[in-house]
């Protein structure tokens, strides 16, 4: 493939995992405990997704990253100060919420619409990525219904591995039950893939790249169109998971004695 | 009534320390930060700190700088950096974010950027382009190693220290032929010099030893040149152990074009163009700014970890049942455990507030003194005498400008006039800066290391011990080295008293005082009147001091007066933070508006630093109180009316205090309240 490949990743913005998160009713619905004033990250599994398309876009020429990103305008720039640094790509903003309670279908919807209209975009070079799940919402269904809306029925979940073959056909690993691979070859673009960790690290930062990024990646901000969702469903009772977290430090445990210990835990 | 709900994020520091519109200083930020919690962090924990030797395990540090942009941050872009214009703000806050963990960490990074400020400052252009050029990473492609430098001031004993005059280290002609570069022979030893590990240049002060050299200089040796480049002994240093410290040893001979900043030929004698003590002047003024911001980052970093370990003091086992006050609130349901906090975060914030306004300050600066310098060439004024002579000329439109802009109605032409002169900007500038350096790296790492000692105390014996979250005891007397190195306290203080007198500062100290109590009558809560009258008192007792003498007829006022001048010193330190503080809450309560996250929770965040700035504001001046009143009366018997004066004015200040103790209150309780993260964001 001469031409390269378009590359579109959905990624959302979620509160920082470290941070308490304690689920609250308030008049516009349910939400976190001061969601907007908690730091925020790019939605993990979707940043595992943006690195894997900077990857594959550096190893394919003429290939292309967007991001496409729905979330509070002013959450989104501020996580952009830290992932614009780590890999080039053009922002497409959707300045709406970011809150895992929304709608998976609403928020696939407004994404598949501004995927639609990205100026120059080639729909016959498409890869559209991102998580296979969320962070803040476990819905797993946000992806499946960008591709459907966008008339792209090759859609591949739990990916851990892309590979472009020497015929330009692509071989997909699906996450599947038992730690096992599901090993699948479509012919090519167009194609959908949730990400799950993927297998690249995190790339460090770097001013640098942060600042070519930011040429395009301030306008977006600035032009990002305000994008209200019909209401969702509504949730008679939310609850954490109850779990209970004991947390201990040991220092300079051996990995055998941490290995016996889970697994005691496990079978008690 | 609303309260803190969370610590304060980046979108309020933005505001208060003025980085809205820099999208490049925010990228920065979050590059330090996250190699301080990663890299950093993981080396502390791993142990790294228990050696003096620099190892691979700490080596790490260099490459980590490198790859995330920081090294390069001191650079211009034409010289392979990416910031454009004066980079001080920056640099402070990259201090801030890896102090935050580890100051030693902090000052590895910048001892390269130590090593070129003499070059940065004042070296000739090819000289700067060169060594910024050749610190620079290598980019995709290169196949180089960046160099990295030491800066050697300090000698051993008996030579240079906190006095920087008296220097062995030596420059001699080695051979000059005719119509060629003098090759120069340099004898200097240095004693705590950082990044000695790697360096592969030093910058050396010297003194001349032969009388075809003019004058004492700073030269440039590198690891290359004929001779003796002898890395030296580590230093036996017991803090900052993720930076290099040895004592080097160079006998080398170098080209005479290494003199920083050039020097000419007169009557066969190389003249320098710049002394040692020029140079160093510049070079300190600017990098003691991010030292004082090591500090205080570790008081303010100190304030998570404590409030989680207040809180969970008694949960687990059977000492108390979910649902109670012992169990939920731990140690903060005792009211003494958190209105320390306060004191703690409320320090923190001062300096913070008055180290960023110097790093501002001095972003500002350096291009007016690069114009000065223009002015002053083309005019011919040479030599730091004739340019003295020159500013002090100038002194006086400078004061005739602060009036005109502080006064309802002006002569605007006049007005205008004035403020396009560049030595009058100058003069504004560099006045103020000559008290908010020193200020900042005296007070917010000497009473910052006092104050660390509080934050330690409130982890109980766990303060004490490696397992501390937060390193909190590697913090307490790693500011013990921030309080020393790049000019000890007693330096500040020096040149504290020489610049606290400068009539261009006393006016402006004067209109800040009017401000201030204009701003006190409209929001006393936010402690401005405070503060006026701080500051009030302050300058009356300065003018005091200058008119009265002690009983043996002896001026009162004087350099060598250390028992006075030092104390006026602290006390007008302890007043700027406070002053500054409450800048950076107004600037808070304007902006905060415009950013729909900050607007989230702004009346509670807002109310909450309103209360720090009161605290902090009774807490400097009860300190400048106690300090000028042990100088009016300490010295005496004094005359009846200077004394009554000054009663009435210190009685004043003592009313303008009314309800900053409830102010800690409010603020003590907030941190009962205020959501923190479930755990920190950097190892054990
Ligand atoms: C880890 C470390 C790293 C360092 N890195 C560098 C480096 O990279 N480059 C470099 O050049 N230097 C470096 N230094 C040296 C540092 O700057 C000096 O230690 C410092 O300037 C103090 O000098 P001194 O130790 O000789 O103290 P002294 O000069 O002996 O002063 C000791 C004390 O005496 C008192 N005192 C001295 N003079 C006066 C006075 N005039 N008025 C009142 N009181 C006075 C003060 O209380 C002062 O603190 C480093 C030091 C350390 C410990």
């Amino acid at each position: 493939m001469s031409a390269g490949y378009h590359i579109v990743v959905c990624g959302g913005i979620v509160p920082d995992p470290l941070q308490t998160l304690e689920p609250v009713q308030g008049p516009a619905g349910w939400g976190l405990k001061n969601e907007l004033m908690l730091p925020a990250i790019l939605d993990p599994w979707a940043g595992h997704a943006l690195f894997e398309a900077a990857n594959l876009a550096k190893n394919v020429p003429g290939s292309k990253v967007w991001l496409v990103s729905m979330g509070p305008k002013a959450k989104l720039q501020q996580v952009m100060m830290t992932i614009a640094q780590k890999v080039p790509f053009e922002l497409v903003v959707l300045d709406g919420p970011a809150s895992g309670f929304a709608d998976a279908h609403e928020t696939g919807a407004a994404l598949a619409e501004a995927i639609a209209a990205i100026p120059g975009l080639d729909t016959s070079r498409l890869l559209v990525f991102g998580g296979w799940q969320s962070a803040s919402r476990g819905a797993g269904a946000t992806m499946q219904v960008i591709g459907e809306k966008l008339g792209i029925f090759e859609q591949f979940q739990g990916v851990d591995k892309l590979e472009i073959l020497a015929d330009g056909a692509l071989r997909v690993l699906e996450r599947v039950e038992g730690g096992s691979y599901q090993d699948s070859v479509v012919s090519g673009a167009p194609a959908v893939f949730g990400w799950a960790t993927g297998e690249l690290p995190e790339p460090p930062n770097n001013p640098q790249v942060g600042m070519q990024n930011m040429r395009l990646v301030m306008p977006a901000l600035q032009k990002a169109k305000p994008v209200k969702l019909e209401k969702g469903p509504e949730y008679s009772g939310v609850q954490i998971p109850s779990q209970k977290r004991e947390t201990r430090v040991v220092k300079d445990a051996p990995v055998d004695q941490i290995a016996k210990e889970i697994v005691d835990w496990l079978s008690a | 009534m609303d309260t803190l709900r969370t610590l304060p994020g980046d979108d309020v520091r933005q505001i208060m320390w003025r980085f809205t519109d820099r999208y490049d200083i925010q990228m920065v930020v979050q590059s330090a930060r996250s190699l301080a919690r990663g890299l950093v962090a993981r080396l502390v924990a791993e142990g790294a700190r228990k050696t003096h030797e620099w190892t691979d395990h700490k080596a790490q540090l260099l490459e980590a700088f490198d790859t995330s942009g920081l090294t390069a941050l001191f650079m211009d872009p034409h010289q392979g950096g990416f910031i454009d214009g004066p980079k001080n703000l920056a640099l402070a806050l990259v201090a801030f974010e890896l102090a935050w963990v580890d100051a030693g960490a902090a000052t590895c990074s910048l001892a390269t950027n130590l090593a070129l400020a003499p070059i940065h400052e004042r070296g000739t252009t090819e000289q700067r382009d060169e060594y910024m050029g050749r610190c620079v990473p290598p980019l995709p492609g290169e196949d180089r190693a960046p160099f990295r430098g030491a800066f050697a001031l300090t000698e051993p004993l008996p030579y240079v220290g906190v006095e920087t005059n008296t220097l062995v280290g030596k420059l001699r002609v080695a051979k000059w032929e005719e119509g060629e570069e003098p090759i120069l022979q340099v004898d200097k030893r240095g004693r705590f010099i950082t990044g000695m590990d790697f360096a592969n240049f030093a910058t050396c002060a010297v003194d001349t030893d032969d009388p075809r050299i003019k004058s004492s200089c700073i030269v440039i040796v590198e690891d290359t040149d004929p001779g003796l480049f002898d890395r030296g002994a580590p230093t036996l240093k017991m803090v900052h152990q993720l930076s290099s410290t040895r004592d080097p040893v160079f006998n080398v001979q170098v080209p005479a074009n290494r003199i920083v900043g050039g020097y000419t030929v007169k009557d066969g004698v190389i003249v320098p163009n710049f002394t040692h003590s020029e140079i160093i002047g510049a070079v300190f003024h600017r990098t003691r700014v991010p030292v004082a911001l090591m500090t205080t980052a570790k008081l303010l970093s100190a304030v998570e970890p404590v409030i989680r370990y207040q809180r969970q003091r008694f949960r687990g086992g059977d000492a108390s049942e979910p649902g109670t006050p012992k169990y939920e609130l731990g140690l903060q349901a005792k009211p003494d455990s958190v209105l320390r906090l306060v004191e703690i975060w409320a320090a923190g914030e001062a300096g913070a507030s008055l180290g960023f306004a110097t790093a501002r300050l001095f972003d500002q600066l350096d291009p007016t003194e690069k114009e000065k310098d223009k002015v002053f060439a083309e005019r011919g004024i040479c030599g730091p005498k004739s340019q003295l002579t020159a500013l002090r000329k100038v002194e006086k439109q400078a004061i005739e400008y602060l009036q005109m802009e502080a006064a309802p109605t002006r002569d605007e032409a006049r007005f205008a006039e004035l403020g396009q002169d560049t030595l009058v900007s100058y003069a504004l500038l560099e006045s103020l800066a000559n008290i908010l350096c020193p200020a900042c790296k005296l007070w917010n790492t000497g009473n910052g290391a006092t104050v660390m000692r509080e934050a330690l105390a409130l982890m109980g014996g766990y303060g004490i011990t490696e397992d501390c979250p937060g390193f909190l005891f590697y913090k307490w007397t790693d500011a013990q080295l921030e309080a020393t190195y790049e000019g000890p306290e007693a330096v500040q203080r020096r040149q504290l008293s020489i610049t606290m007198t400068n009539e261009v500062f006393l006016t402006r100290l004067r209109i800040i005082i009017e401000q201030f109590a204009a701003l006190g009558e409209a929001k006393p809560e936010t402690g401005a009147t405070v503060v006026a009258k701080g500051l009030g008192l302050w300058l009356w007792t300065i003018e005091f001091l200058h008119r009265a003498k002690d009983p043996s007829g002896a001026r009162l006022y004087h350099n060598r007066r250390q028992n006075v001048t030092f104390p006026m010193a602290d006390a007008l330190c302890w007043l700027m933070a406070s002053y500054c503080q409450i800048n950076d809450v107004m600037e808070l309560a304007e902006k905060g508006p415009e950013n729909a996250v900050v607007a989230e929770g702004l009346e509670g965040t807002l109310g909450f630093f309103t209360d720090l700035a009161l605290v902090q504001a009774a807490r400097a001046a009860g300190e400048a109180s106690r300090v000028c009143a042990s100088m009016v009366y300490g010295f005496g018997p004094q005359a009846a009316e200077e004394l009554d004066a000054f009663d009435a004015l210190r009685s004043q200040l003592d009313r303008s205090m009314a309800g900053a103790a409830l102010a800690k209150d409010r603020a003590a309780q907030a941190l009962t309240q205020v959501m923190i993260p479930e755990a920190l964001d950097y190892p054990l």
